[in-house]
C-alpha cells in the first residue's frame, strides 16, 4: 500500500514536516523532528532504489492525473541512486548538525534553521524524483532558495554577502533554466522530460530548441558552480554554517550535475547534445579548466574551507569531464564521482566542522599542532584527504581509475595526464593542511578546554563517512554497479 | 604451515604487529619485545614458503576483490621470495639496531616511529607477494606514505623540507607515470596479473610499447633512476634505522623489485629483448651509475654519501632489467640482496659511530679505528662487498651483470660497470683507512693517550656483527636465492 506511495512520500514527508519545524520551536525538539525525516527520507531512497533495481523504472502519476497531463514522477536506476546520496548524506550530517550548530546559531534561531533545513532536503530530492520538467524548476527554487537563507545564518557577517551573491547568481541561473524550459514547451506543447523526448527530435534543428539549449547548459552550468561560473561557490561554502556547508558539497552540486545528465541524455538525447550541437569538445575544455583552476587555486587558501570549496570547482570538473566522454566508463566515471565526491566532501567538510567547534577559525595559522590535542578529527581530515588526492583503497581512487580509463579508451593522452596532474596538485594542498596539524608546533593557547577532541555526537557520523571512504573504496562493486548500470541506461535509446 | 595462509599473513603479521606496538607505547620494553616478536615471527611465515617455492609451486591468495576483475591478490614466485626473505629477514636485525640506537640517541616518539616501522614492512611484504600489478600499486603507495612520518620524524624544518620532497616525487612519479602506465596496460591487455612471458605480447606498437615501458620505469620513483633521485639524499634526516632498512633496503629496493618485476612478468624478456625498447634508458641506468658515484665522492657527510652510492647501486638492478637477458636478470636479483647486506651494515656503522662518537663528518672520523674497532672493521668488509671484492657476497651480483652485459654486446656497459666499482673503492675505502690509519683531528685529545673503546650500544655492535657476516656468508652460499633467479631465468632447472 505505502510501497506504490514511495515516490509522493520522498518529498512530501519533509515538505509537511517543515512547517511543523516551525511550529515547535524548541531546538532539542526541531533537531529531533528534523533527523527523524532525514532517516525516514533515507529509508524511502533505499526502498526505491531497492525496487528500481530489481524492478525497472517506477513511473507515478501524482494526485492520479495520467502523465503527460499530470505531473509525473519518474524513477529510474539514475536518480534512485542520486536519492540515496542525497538522502544517506543528509541523514548523516543531520545527526553532525546538533552539536555544531549550536555552538554556531543563536538558540532562537534554530528552529528557523532546521526548517529551512527540511526545505532544502525536499527541494533536492524533489528535483532528482520528479519526471516533470517545470515541477523540476519549482524544486529547484525550493532548494536554491532556503540554501540562500542556510548560508546567511552563518556565524561571520561576511556570510550575509556571500549568501547575496549567491542570490544573484542562483536566480540568473534558475531564469536561465526556465527561459529554456519555455521554449521548449513552445516547441513542444509538452513538459513531460520523456514526452519532450518523443517531440523534440521533430523539432530538433529549429533555433528555438537551439536557443533553448544554450540558456539550458549555461543555467545549469550556473548552478553547478562549473568553470568560470563558479564565482558564488567558494565563499558561499566558506561562510555557511559548518553543517551546511557538508550538506551543500555533498548534496547540492551533485543534484545539479544529474540535472545535466538528465537533460543531455534523457530529454535531447546524446546524438543531439553532442553530435548536432558538439557539445562534448567545448565541455572536455571547460571541465579541464575546471580542474586546473580548482585545484591551483586551492593551493593558495589559508581558510580550509575555502580550500575545500576550489577543490570542488576542480572536482566537478572531474564529473562533467567524465559525462563529455559520451562512453560507457566516462559515464559510469561522472557518475560513481557523484557518490564518491558526496563521500569525500562531506567527510572533510564535517572534519573541518569539528575543527571549528574547538577553533576560532581553520586557518592553516590556528590549526597548528592541532594533530596532538585533536587526534581523531585530524585522522579522519588525513584518510578523507587521501581519498580527495585519489590514494588507492580510497573512494577516490576508484574514480579516477575509470576517469583515466575512459580518456584512454579514447586514445585522449593529455586528458590522462591532466587527470592525473591534478590530482598531484590535491597532494599539495592537502599536504599543507597535514604538515600544519603535526608538524608545526603549537602556538600558547589560552584556555585548556580548547585542547580538547569535538563532542561524540559529531565525531560519529564523521568517522560514519570517513570508513565509508574506505569501505566503498576496497569493495566498490555496488556503487559501481550501479553507475554502469545507469550509464548504459542513459546512453540507449529511448523505448 | 600452509603455504597459501602463510601468503595471506605475511602482510597481515606486521599490521597487527603495527596495532599492538601503537597499544603498548607507554611501556618501552613491552612494545620493543612486540616489535622483535612480530619480526620474528613474520620471518618464520616467510622462510616457510621458502621450499615450496623452490620447489616450483605458487602459494597464492586473495586479500579482497576490488574493481571488477582486478582483485587485490597475493601470488609468491622466486623474485617475490627474493625480496620478502631479505626484507623480513633483515627487519629483525634492524629492530635490534634500533633498540640501542633510539634508545641510545634519546629520540622522541618513539611509539610513531616503531608502528609506522610495522607498516611500511607490512606493505614491503604486500609488494613483495603482489599477484598482479594494481596489488603492486597499492602496497607501493602504501609503504610511500607510512614511509613518510619515518622521514619528518624529527619535525625540524628540514626534516619538514625533506618530507615534501620525499612525498612529492615518490607521490608524483607513482601518480603521474605509473598509474598511467598501468590503466594503460589495463586497457590494452584487459589484465593486469603478473604472467611469466608477459601480457603485452601482440597488442601494442613497438613505439607505444616504448613509451609505456619508459612510463613505467620512470614511475617507480622509489628506484632513484636520475632525475627522480633527490629525495633519497633528502630522506636521509631520518633516524639511521629508518635510512638502513627502508631507504636502503625495503623501499629502495621495492622500487627496482619493481621495476624487474615488470620487465619480466608485465613485458617478458624476450617482447624487451626483441623490440629494442629498452635501449636508450640503459644510457640513462648507465648514467646514473657513473654521475651518482661521482657525486657521492663529494660528500663529505656519511651518510650523504652512502646515499648517493645507494642511487648509484640501485641502478645496477635496472640495468639488470634493461639488458632483458638471463644473466641480467639474475644479476639484478642477487644485487638486490647483496646490496642489501652491505648497505644496511654501512648505515648501521654510520649510526653507530653517530650515538658513540657524535661525528657525522667523514673529515673527522681520523683515528676512529682506535675507540670503536668492531665498527669500523664492519665498515670494512660492507665496503668490500659494495665494490664487488671477493670473499664477499656484492662480487656474485656484479660477477653476473657483467656477463649479461657481455651477453647483450654492449661493451659499454660492461666498462660503466667496470669504472663504477674503482670509483666505489675511491669512495669507500678512505673511510676505514682514515679511521685505521689516520689521525684524529686537532682539538681532540692525542691520539697517542689511548682512549679505550668506545663502541656503541651492544644493541647496534650485534646488529652490524651479523648483517657483516651476512657478507661474508653470501659469498660462499649464494645458491639459495641464485637458484631463485634460475628459475624464473631457466624454468626447467627447477629443483
Amino acid at each position: 500500500m505505502i510501497g506504490a506511495h514511495l515516490p509522493a512520500l520522498q518529498v512530501v514527508v519533509p515538505l509537511i514536516a517543515a512547517p511543523v519545524c516551525v511550529l515547535l520551536r524548541r531546538p532539542r525538539l526541531a533537531w529531533g523532528l528534523a533527523t527523524l525525516i532525514n532517516w525516514i527520507c533515507f529509508g524511502v531512497a533505499t526502498a526505491l532504489l531497492a525496487r528500481v533495481l530489481t524492478e525497472g523504472s517506477i513511473s507515478y502519476p501524482l494526485g492520479g492525473w495520467a502523465a503527460p497531463w499530470g505531473i509525473e514522477y519518474r524513477v529510474d536506476v539514475v536518480n534512485a541512486f542520486v536519492l540515496v546520496i542525497v538522502a544517506g548524506v543528509s541523514a548523516l550530517v543531520v545527526l553532525f548538525a546538533r552539536a555544531s550548530v549550536e555552538k554556531e546559531i543563536p538558540a532562537e534561531r534554530i528552529y528557523l534553521f532546521y526548517t529551512l533545513w527540511l526545505l532544502c532536503v525536499t527541494g533536492l530530492l524533489g528535483m532528482a524524483v520528479t519526471g516533470d520538467a517545470f515541477n523540476l524548476f519549482v524544486f529547484l527554487e525550493i532548494s536554491s532558495l532556503s540554501s540562500y537563507a542556510l548560508i546567511s545564518l552563518g556565524p561571520e557577517r561576511r556570510a550575509l554577502t556571500a549568501a547575496y551573491r549567491y542570490l544573484v547568481m542562483g536566480t540568473i541561473g534558475a531564469t536561465f533554466i526556465l527561459i529554456g524550459i519555455g521554449l521548449l514547451y513552445m516547441m513542444t506543447g509538452t513538459l513531460n522530460m520523456m514526452d519532450l523526448a518523443r517531440h523534440l527530435p521533430a523539432v530538433a534543428g529549429t533555433r528555438t530548441v537551439i536557443v533553448a539549449f544554450g540558456f539550458l547548459t549555461v543555467g545549469i552550468s550556473l548552478k553547478i558552480a562549473l568553470f568560470p561560473l563558479h564565482s558564488w561557490l567558494p565563499n558561499a561554502y566558506t561562510y555557511a554554517p559548518s553543517a551546511v556547508s557538508a550538506l551543500l558539497a555533498a548534496t547540492a552540486t551533485k543534484v545539479g550535475v544529474y540535472m545535466l545528465l538528465r537533460f543531455f541524455f534523457t530529454i535531447v538525447g546524446p546524438y543531439f547534445s553532442f553530435e548536432v550541437m558538439a557539445e562534448g569538445g567545448l565541455l572536455i575544455a571547460i571541465a579541464l579548466l575546471a580542474t586546473v583552476f580548482g585545484s591551483v587555486v586551492a593551493i593558495f587558501q589559508d581558510n580550509i574551507k575555502s580550500m575545500l570549496a576550489y577543490s570542488s570547482i576542480a572536482q566537478i570538473g572531474y564529473m562533467v569531464l567524465g559525462i563529455s566522454l559520451v562512453s560507457v566508463t566516462g559515464l559510469t566515471a561522472g557518475i560513481v564521482h557523484l557518490f564518491n565526491h558526496a563521500l569525500i566532501k562531506a567527510g572533510l567538510f564535517m572534519a573541518v566542522g569539528c575543527l571549528a567547534f574547538r577553533l576560532r577559525a581553520v586557518t592553516l595559522q590556528e590549526i597548528a599542532g592541532i594533530g596532538r590535542y585533536m587526534p581523531w578529527t585530524m585522522a579522519a581530515f588525513v584518510v578523507g584527504g587521501l581519498s580527495l588526492i585519489g590514494v588507492p583503497l580510497t573512494v577516490g581512487f576508484i574514480s579516477k581509475w575509470y576517469l583515466v580509463l575512459g580518456a584512454l579508451e579514447r586514445s585522449w593522452w593529455p586528458v590522462a595526464g591532466i587527470i592525473l596532474f591534478t590530482s598531484l596538485l590535491a597532494v599539495v594542498y592537502i599536504w599543507r593542511v597535514v604538515e600544519a596539524a603535526y608538524f608545526r608546533t603549537a602556538p600558547n593557547r589560552g584556555h585548556p578546554t580548547r585542547f580538547q577532541e569535538a563532542p561524540w555526537s559529531m565525531l560519529v557520523p564523521t568517522w560514519v563517512v570517513i570508513l565509508a571512504n574506505v569501505y566503498f573504496g576496497i569493495s566498490p562493486s555496488f556503487p559501481i554497479d550501479i553507475a554502469q548500470r545507469a550509464a548504459q541506461a542513459l546512453l540507449s535509446p529511448l523505448p | 604451515m600452509n603455504p597459501d595462509l602463510a601468503v595471506l599473513l605475511a602482510p597481515v603479521i606486521p599490521a597487527i604487529g603495527a596495532v599492538l606496538i601503537g597499544f603498548t607505547g607507554s611501556r618501552p620494553n613491552v612494545r620493543e619485545a612486540m616489535t622483535l616478536a612480530t619480526g620474528g615471527v613474520l620471518f618464520g611465515v616467510v622462510l616457510s614458503l621458502y621450499p615450496a617455492v623452490a620447489a616450483g609451486s605458487r602459494p597464492a591468495a586473495i586479500l579482497f576483490a576490488s574493481l571488477p576483475g582486478l582483485p587485490i591478490a597475493l601470488e609468491v614466485e622466486p623474485l617475490g621470495m627474493l625480496f620478502g626473505l631479505v626484507a623480513s629477514g633483515l627487519w629483525i636485525v634492524t629492530s635490534v639496531y634500533s633498540i640501542g640506537y633510539m634508545r641510545g640517541h634519546h629520540e622522541p616518539n618513539q611509539t610513531r616511529f616503531y608502528v609506522c616501522f610495522a607498516i611500511a614492512i607490512s606493505s614491503a611484504m604486500g609488494v613483495a607477494f603482489a599477484a598482479n600489478m594494481f596489488t603492486l600499486f597499492v602496497f607501493y603507495e602504501v609503504l610511500t606514505l607510512s614511509t613518510y612520518p619515518l622521514v619528518t620524524h624529527s619535525g625540524t624544518e628540514e626534516a619538514k623540507r625533506a618530507g615534501r620532497l620525499y612525498l612529492g616525487i615518490l607521490l608524483g612519479t607513482s601518480i603521474g607515470l605509473q598509474l598511467l602506465a598501468i590503466v594503460w596496460t589495463w586497457s590494452l591487455a584487459g589484465t593486469l596479473d603478473f604472467v611469466p612471458g608477459g601480457i603485452l605480447t601482440d597488442v601494442a606498437s613497438p613505439l607505444v610499447l616504448g613509451i609505456l615501458f619508459a612510463l613505467y620505469v620512470f614511475g617507480m620513483g622509489k628506484a632513484a633512476l636520475m632525475p627522480f633521485h633527490r629525495w633519497l639524499p633528502a630522506a636521509m634526516v631520518a633516524p639511521t634505522p629508518v635510512s638502513a632498512l627502508l631507504h636502503a633496503v625495503a623501499v629502495v629496493k621495492a622500487g627496482v623489485f619493481a621495476i624487474l618485476k615488470v620487465a619480466i612478468y608485465i613485458f617478458g624478456l624476450d617482447l624487451l629483448s626483441a623490440s629494442g625498447i629498452t635501449h636508450w634508458l640503459t644510457y640513462v641506468a648507465a648514467a646514473t651509475i657513473l654521475i651518482a658515484s661521482i657525486v657521492a665522492m663529494t660528500r663529505d657527510n656519511l651518510k650523504a654519501r652512502l646515499a648517493y652510492s645507494t642511487i648509484s647501486q640501485l641502478s645496477y638492478v635496472v640495468l639488470g632489467a634493461l639488458l632483458a637477458n638471463a644473466w641480467g636478470v639474475v644479476g639484478g636479483g642477487l644485487q638486490i640482496v647483496m646490496h642489501a647486506f652491505a648497505k644496511i651494515t654501512l648505515f648501521f656503522c654510520a649510526g653507530a659511530i653517530m650515538v658513540a662518537a657524535h661525528k657525522t663528518e667523514i673529515s673527522e672520523m681520523g683515528g676512529l679505528g682506535r675507540t670503536m674497532p668492531i665498527t669500523m672493521f664492519a665498515f670494512l668488509i660492507g665496503s668490500l662487498s659494495i665494490i664487488g671484492l671477493p670473499p664477499m657476497g656484492g662480487m656474485w651480483s656484479k660477477w653476473y651483470l657483467a656477463v649479461g652485459t657481455v651477453e647483450a654486446h654492449q661493451f659499454l656497459l660492461l666498462g660503466v660497470l667496470m669504472a663504477s666499482s674503482l670509483f666505489n673503492v675511491a669512495y669507500l675505502l678512505p673511510i676505514p683507512v682514515r679511521a685505521f690509519f689516520g689521525a684524529p683531528p686537532a682539538g681532540e685529545k692525542d691520539a697517542r693517550t689511548p682512549a679505550g673503546i668506545r663502541e656503541a650500544p651492544m644493541f647496534c655492535l650485534i646488529a652490524l656483527s651479523v648483517t657483516a657476516l651476512g657478507c661474508v656468508w653470501l659469498f660462499f652460499n649464494p645458491d639459495p636465492f641464485y637458484s631463485l633467479m634460475n628459475q624464473i631465468v631457466a624454468p626447467e632447472n627447477a629443483r
